[in-house]
């Protein structure tokens, strides 16, 4: 696959923003202004991109309790998204979603989910109505490794290739289930072996590297629009923070996310790529670098400076009508 | 008019949807039934309470979908579908098997919307088999609408006859919100007048199938018609009773029962669940907080006991309410009337 010039920085832009995004908000959160949980995607960001690059809008996806990049990679509005996860009243989700339920249905991205697993099923229906509709268009469950041991998640892959539908099936292995590692926690270790136990294609890339991940889901849209049956992708890769922020990491060795930021980050992998390739240089690449960090200050300002919803607000959106 | 089974009722309301709006799909275990069988019979069941027989015939495999037994992936989905523009009607088979998919039915479908700030809809509806009667044990009697009737997001549909089901059954296909709907297994032979067309039956209306004042009893699914049962005895004793069957249990219609125990002063509640925590237990505790100066008498619940649904057949007659528990309830109601 090669790509223009205009598509390599669009790619590396949404890569770089999800990054300065995370990092943001990492600092925003130890100020005690943002409430509640949030997990944060960064040292993931070429899994989301590589993924979404090829989807447009008609395409779906189905989210998880880390899904800020995903949002970011699919187009949601980057000012919207930060107003949600400050609670605001005009965020995405008019304050009731918050960072772990970010939705955007006109961009195809069918929420963020809190409950792990829950979204392949999602997936796999939405899937379903790709197919009625004929018109090519995939639906993408993500999900990491701890999802590939919950039970909902080898229902939908069985159902998914039952019904011959076109699903994609994204496991981000970050190597940690919340606390706990996968070595321990995935009793085969290989999870992409899984899938193809359900009987669908699936192949295992390297996370950090955006043009391998985006390979693979070339290779699994084909196999999908061709054979009209699910593809899976284990993607390896490393969470930069911890499961969730404040969380101590103890679990993890002093020195592993430092190593990893030194041989496991997507944006160095991208910049090495273009040193050697092309055909981007270093200086465009910074140039995006500055657009980003104003782009996301702007979004934060907006968000700190947005109404908080009303009690009036407490008990609309419940139902259509009722 | 013409006299249709609940089943029958159900299932051309099934067509009749399927025939309208081409978004219409159904999926489930066995809706057809037959799928990689060794008979070649494509269709050979129709659903194991041949609620959703010829379907498959009239409107193909690429809408009539069999699933494998994945209770989590049929609800989701049917979730999912919906929320991508599709109007499925998920087949659960039992009601007792909510507690496999629990979390797609209170944890996404009925939180979708309001999460998402009032952006999605999701209009799905997820049929099952519910009630005893049948002896078929306790993981496959259940009537465990209370525990959905509980959660914001969800409505919940109990019909008690052919002509409700049908009616209901249609406005639960067009309606944009997430619909349970529960089907009393022993009500499915029962025939009713049922008008050959599509007619809706508006969600929150209760029916007032008898008026009387001396007391009101409200009743829900089979419930209804062990209640007019009670009330023909009754009427040898000159007692007269309003009976509402509020068809739907979220929404409910509150003011149709304030109204009636405004007027009666006397309040039966039966619900085949047990008391606590139940449909029953939730009316009368609406009636005691914005009905008290009406009530002459303690509220009436004529439920099953705390326990389980036993499997023995006479165990199991005791423990559903019949007319003759609903009747003594009303004599006791009304016992020191004036």
């Amino acid at each position: 696959m090669s790509f223009t010039s205009e598509r390599l920085r669009h790619v590396y832009r949404q890569m770089k923003t999800i990054r300065e995004f995370e990092e943001r908000l990492h600092t925003e959160i130890a100020t005690g202004e943002i409430p509640g949980f949030t997990h944060l995607y960064a040292g993931q960001e070429a899994v989301a991109v590589g993924v979404c690059e090829p989807l447009t809008d008609a395409d779906y996806i189905a989210s998880t309790h880390r899904g800020h990049g995903h949002c970011i990679a699919k187009g949601c509005d980057l000012t919207g998204m930060m107003k949600e996860i400050y609670g605001r009243r005009d965020g995405l989700c008019k304050g009731k979603g918050g960072s772990m339920h970010i939705a955007d249905f006109e961009k195809g991205m069918l929420g963020a989910n809190a409950i792990v697993g829950g979204g392949p099923p999602l997936a796999v229906g939405a899937a379903l109505a790709c197919r009625q509709r004929g018109d090519g268009t995939v639906s993408v469950a993500f999900g990491g490794d701890g999802s590939c041991n919950q039970g909902t998640v080898f229902e939908a892959m069985n159902l998914a290739v039952v019904l011959k539908v076109p699903a994609i099936f994204v496991f981000e292995n970050n190597g940690y289930s919340e606390h706990t590692g996968v070595s321990y926690a995935v009793g085969s270790k290989d999870i992409a072996g899984r899938a193809r136990a359900f009987g669908m294609p699936a192949e295992t890339v390297d996370g950090s590297d955006f043009f391998a991940v985006n390979e693979g889901m070339r290779r699994a849209i084909a196999h999908a629009r061709e054979q009209g049956g699910p593809a899976a992708i284990e993607a390896i890769t490393t969470r930069f923070y911890g499961h969730f922020e404040g969380d101590p990491q103890r679990y993890r060795a002093k020195d592993e996310v430092a190593r990893h930021r030194e041989t496991m980050d997507c944006l160095k992998r991208f910049r090495a790529r273009m040193a050697k390739d092309g055909p981007l240089s270093g200086a465009e690449l910074d140039a995006i670098d500055q657009v980003v960090v104003a782009e996301v200050d702007t979004a934060v300002k907006a968000a700190k400076a947005s109404p908080l919803p009303t009690e009036a607000d407490l008990t609309t959106d419940v139902y259509v009508r009722y | 008019m013409p006299q249709l089974s609940m089943r029958d009722a159900i299932n051309q309301a099934l067509h009749q949807e399927m025939a309208r709006d081409p978004r219409v799909i159904v999926l489930g275990e066995d809706v057809s039934g037959g799928a990689g069988g060794s008979s070649n019979e494509r269709e050979a069941s129709g659903g194991i309470f041949g609620v959703t027989k010829g379907l498959l015939p009239k409107f193909g495999a690429g809408r009539v979908l069999d699933t494998p037994i994945s209770e989590s992936a049929i609800v989701g989905a049917a979730a999912g579908a919906a929320l991508a523009g599709l109007r499925p009607v998920a087949e659960l088979m039992f009601a007792d098997f909510v507690g496999v998919c629990m979390d797609q039915i209170y944890n996404q479908i009925a939180k979708f919307r309001y999460m998402f700030g009032g952006k999605s809809t999701c209009p799905v509806v997820i049929r099952m088999a519910m009630g005893a009667g049948m002896n078929m044990g306790a993981q496959h009697s259940q009537s465990i609408y209370a525990l959905l009737t509980s959660v914001p997001g969800l409505k919940v549909v109990v019909p008690s006859n052919a002509y409700d089901a049908k009616g209901l059954m249609i406005q639960a296909i067009r309606d944009d919100d997430p619909v349970m709907f529960f089907e009393h297994k022993a009500l499915y032979p029962r025939k009713s007048e049922v008008p050959e067309e599509a007619y809706t039956v508006n969600f929150g209306e209760a029916n007032v199938l008898r008026e009387g004042d001396d007391a009101t009893v409200v009743a829900l699914g089979r419930m209804v018609v062990f209640a007019e049962k009670a009330l023909d005895g009754l009427a040898a004793e000159g007692i007269k009773c309003d009976l509402i069957d509020p068809r739907t249990t979220s929404p409910l219609d509150r003011r149709t029962i304030l109204q009636s125990v405004e007027n009666t002063g006397r309040l039966i509640v039966v619900d085949e669940s047990p008391p606590r925590c139940s449909v029953a237990s939730d009316i009368a505790a609406m009636v005691a907080s914005e009905g008290f100066e009406s009530l002459q008498a303690p509220v009436e619940l004529v439920t099953t006991p705390h326990a389980p649904v036993p499997f023995s057949p006479g165990l199991e007659r005791s423990y559903v309410p019949g007319p003759q528990k609903i009747a003594d309830a009303i004599r006791r109601s009304l016992k020191g009337r004036r």
